[in-house]
């Protein structure tokens, strides 16, 4: 039997239940945020870092609805188009609170959000040797990702397509070939746009998945929450209990001895 | 009456006139921002925040105060 219950994932010697990571953006509203995460049994949640509104003093605040003692913050640097400025959010984001584990996203182009894997891979290895806890959004490239392996990430997040398209995995090879040559956490991130998305990353092996866009802009967000929480489930049960191979020709279930 | 002499600082990219030598702490403090919600830079410097009723603020100081918002 597999049991699920054990199969922890662990990033940075944290272990998690939930292999699903998901977004707070896009939501109508932090209640119904709120909801969506508990319904989707993420334990780890991202948020982005930026200015307070001094003139708005009552505006809700994320901690209100969603409380950090008991989901894990992990706080992203979406928006930066540099090192320098991913280096300075994510320094504020420990500031905050003393958050180490963070999501480093470097972006490199404005239409089609495709990371900049030369300032990423600079930003990682300064983040390591200040002590965070670096899980990286990348491209689906081996090398890069052996790359920031090298520089001291904790956990490599390949994006299936570009952020918040809900294309899907468009490269599964390449996902594949990662997750052969690295025994860090690997979690797909950015592009899904179904349950079966989802399903389809963890059977290819992948640790975990990161949703946003794909539950918070759903017409019924509660309900596909639940959706990918069972499709992560479904699909890291499937990748643990062995495959069939794939034969060309049919092979019949029933058998053939004793037919009349 | 001795004359308060003001000065103009910018806090998350407003101007906002204050009285100089105002400490850090109070102008927070008048803004209800929750201190161990937020993280503080001043000048790109980030600041700790067990330190802020010791900084004294100057004139064309930056200031921003961040804090986390929904995102993905």
């Amino acid at each position: 039997m597999v049991n699920l219950k054990k199969d922890n994932l662990i990033i940075a010697n944290k272990k998690f239940n939930s292999r699903l990571i998901v977004g707070t953006g896009k939501y109508k509203s932090m209640s119904e945020c709120a909801k969506a995460i508990k319904l989707s049994g993420a334990e780890i949640v991202t948020v982005a870092v930026r200015r307070v509104n001094i003139s708005d003093k009552n505006k809700p605040l994320l901690m209100d609805y969603i409380d950090p003692k008991k989901i894990t913050y992990l706080p992203n640097t979406a928006g930066c188009f540099n090192s320098k400025e991913a280096l300075r959010t994510l320094r504020l984001a420990r500031e905050i609170g003393g958050w180490k584990l963070v999501k480093l996203e470097v972006l490199g182009d404005k239409k089609n959000l495709f990371p900049d894997m030369i300032e990423t891979l600079k930003s990682t290895e300064v983040l390591a040797k200040e002590g965070f806890k670096v899980m990286v959004y990348c491209n689906d490239d081996p090398l890069m990702a052996k790359r920031l392996e090298n520089s001291g990430a904790d956990a490599i997040m390949p994006l299936a397509a570009p952020i918040g398209s809900g294309l899907g995995i468009q490269n599964k090879i390449n996902i594949q070939i990662i997750r052969k040559q690295t025994k860090l956490p690997l979690i797909i991130d950015a592009g899904l746009g179904q349950a079966s998305d989802a399903t389809i990353a963890m059977e290819l092996g992948c640790d975990g998945v990161l949703v946003n866009t794909a539950i918070a802009k759903a017409k019924k967000p509660f309900e596909m929450a639940l959706a990918f929480k069972n499709a992560v489930i479904a699909g890291r049960q499937c990748f643990k209990s062995g495959r069939i191979d794939k034969i060309l020709m049919g092979n019949p279930s029933s058998p053939s001895k004793g037919i009349i | 009456m001795k004359k308060v002499k003001k000065i103009k600082i910018k806090i998350n990219g407003k101007i906002k006139s204050i009285t100089q030598d105002s400490n850090l702490s109070l102008v927070l403090k008048n803004l209800k921002i929750p201190l161990n919600k937020v993280a503080i830079e001043l000048n790109e410097e980030i600041i700790d925040k067990k330190k802020i009723n010791k900084i004294k603020l100057k004139k064309n100081d930056k200031i921003e105060v961040v804090h986390f918002i929904g995102g993905g």
